[in-house]
């Protein structure tokens, strides 16, 4: 039963003192698929990836990864199994180059991330899949640039690179396209389903012409529960969904004038 | 979007970039190794040896700071657990040779970063800082309170003694030579591990923690290592320097010993290998020249004047600046 699904959260709540940020959320993510989870600003989309990836302690409930109870692991171990986020805010190192970016992925799996008597050549052997990851992304000819020294669409494509590095079952991306413009907003959906091929993905996502091109099922939170769950078609028609996002009823027309612009 | 690249150039381009920054690194080392060869006989060997060992300390400090971004403020602890223990064992038995004693006192302070590493590592930022300052003024009093120690007047004459129970150390010569292999073993292991693979994941934490977790690293254990492998030099620095002054005091436990130390780290640059070490010349020689002349009661406030200076305009200090400007004008 549970085969079928690759990340599955029951009752997942997190208070802040007396503060419910994500109420009760049941996530059920089907192997394969490309998942979206969206929502007004706070509704608490972030907060499930911290909690997915214990970068917060759920109050209470479960996370499963293959059916298994993931929830006593710490952040690190579940990168080890196979769960890797990206941020919201790209997320590099700034003052090392591209391949240096993509290599230290690489070290997880070799270990040798203590030996601190080897000689850094000995990291080398790693250079070819650095080249391979970094051609994929387009960003070959960086290879040997400072990251800080890239632009911004740049970034997120290296440290959706570095992400890939890890090689995840599930691919945790927090607003992919945020703060890009459009032609860099099409290339990140190249890349991310590109990326996807093989893997499942859980995405936080405003831009909602990507979740429609890229999305086979969408999960809406609001005020940190889930409103409502489906494939495009049925969420983007759910009336409940337009409520959330363009305001409370009261405010019904000035959103349908907005809309009407 | 981007032109088909030819892989294996960009990779070739990347290995001869290496060796040639090696190349440069061999190339400075050498400069390093021939000017303090010489040094003594331009120079006072004792005053010398103060300048290498307190740049082994800022060495083994900048480790930790400039290269893992965690600012120990209790650094001093492990210079005097390194100084004590080394002058303890050499004045009660005399059968011991002087690099047992200096091995001792490295163990020593090694054990003693340990637990303050386990007990401090989980802070952040300031409260690290709090949490070290407080762990080191606890060994502050025990070393006043103790009375092996000699309490507020320290120890003093600790015997030289005989390295490997041959080379008499008493001669200045012979211990400038012994002082200088330890700390080019040390600075050339800062160099290796700085390079090497877990020198890399140390960079990556400095540079983005949330993100070397999420890539599978737990970064407390790397930050713990760092912590024992700075301990450990500034143990080492400790110990030597008691053999060189045959005398362990308060001053070297003290805070202010553990502020000297990132204004050395500072002022030279830190997170450069160099950095430190021209620091700690820099600051030995200030302290001293000022101490012979007029303003010798204008010491700490003339530091403490470079330091706000330093921290104002030339932040990446002495080295670091001289690396931009190479780099701006030359490269």
């Amino acid at each position: 039963m549970s085969e079928q699904y690759v990340l599955e959260t029951r009752n997942l709540v997190k208070e802040f003192k007396g503060f419910v940020a994500v109420d009760d959320v049941n996530l059920k993510i089907r192997k394969g698929h490309i998942h979206a989870l969206i929502g007004p600003n706070g509704a608490g989309k972030t907060t499930v990836f911290n909690l997915l990836t214990k970068f917060l302690i759920p109050t209470r409930g479960q996370i499963l990864f293959k059916g298994q109870d993931i929830t006593p692991l710490k952040s690190a171990a579940i990168a080890r199994r196979g769960i890797v986020r990206s941020f919201q805010i790209s997320a590099v190192f700034p003052h090392m180059t591209a391949l240096e970016n993509i290599r230290v992925a690489l070290q997880t799996s070799e270990n040798n991330s203590y030996s601190f008597w080897k000689s850094g050549a000995s990291l080398n052997k790693l250079n070819q899949r650095c080249m391979e990851l970094l051609d994929s992304v387009g960003l070959a000819e960086f290879a040997n640039t400072t990251t800080v020294e890239l632009a911004y669409g740049r970034k997120r494509a290296l440290e959706l690179a570095t992400t890939l590095a890890m090689e995840p079952e599930l691919l945790l991306l927090d607003e992919p396209t945020q703060g890009m413009g459009g032609e860099d907003v099409d290339s990140v959906v190249e890349l991310v389903r590109k990326a996807a091929k093989g893997r499942t993905v859980l995405m936080v996502e405003h831009n909602l012409g990507v979740v429609s091109k890229l999305c086979d099922r969408i999960t809406v939170l609001a005020q940190g529960a889930v409103l409502t769950e489906g494939e495009y078609s049925e969420v983007s028609a759910d009336p409940r969904v337009r409520e959330v996002y363009m305001g409370t009823a009261n405010d019904k027309a000035t959103a349908d004038r907005e809309t009407a612009e | 979007m981007t032109q088909p690249v030819n892989q294996t150039e960009i990779q070739k381009a990347i290995l001869e970039q290496q060796s040639a920054d090696n190349r440069k690194k061999m190339i400075l080392n050498g400069v390093l190794l021939l000017l303090l060869l010489a040094a003594p006989f331009a120079m006072y060997p004792v005053f010398l040896m103060k300048i290498l060992c307190f740049a082994l300390f800022a060495v083994a400090f900048n480790l930790l700071f400039g290269f893992t971004g965690l600012l120990s403020f209790g650094h001093a602890a492990f210079l005097a657990a390194g100084g004590y223990t080394t002058g303890y064992l050499l004045s009660n038995f005399s059968g011991l040779t002087t690099e047992l004693g200096i091995i001792a006192g490295t163990v020593a302070a090694t054990v003693l970063g340990l637990g303050f590493a386990l007990l401090s590592i989980r802070r952040q930022g300031i409260y690290f800082a709090m949490v070290t300052l407080a762990l080191s003024q606890l060994v502050f009093f025990f070393l006043v309170q103790s009375e092996f120690t000699g309490g507020e007047d320290g120890m003093h004459g600790i015997p030289r003694g005989h390295l490997f129970g041959l080379v008499d150390l008493s001669d200045n010569y012979n211990l400038y030579y012994f002082v200088l292999a330890v700390f080019l073993g040390c600075y050339l292991l800062v160099q290796r591990i700085v390079s090497s693979p877990y020198g890399q994941v140390l960079k990556a934490i400095k540079q983005n923690e949330p993100r070397a977790i999420s890539l599978g690293y737990n970064v407390n254990r790397y930050k713990v290592l760092a912590f024992v492998i700075s301990a450990a030099l500034a143990g080492l620095a400790g110990s030597l320097k008691s053999v060189v002054f045959q005398l362990a005091s308060l001053n070297d436990a003290h805070w202010h010993m553990s502020g000297e130390v990132i204004l050395m780290t500072l002022v030279g640059g830190m997170g450069t290998l160099l950095g430190p070490v021209v620091g700690a010349t820099f600051v030995v020689n200030i302290e001293y020249q000022l101490s012979q002349g007029p303003l010798r009661d204008w010491v700490d406030p003339i530091l403490g004047g470079i330091f706000v200076i330093t921290v104002l305009a030339f932040r990446s200090g002495i080295v670091g600046e001289i690396q931009k400007f190479v780099k701006k004008n030359l490269g």
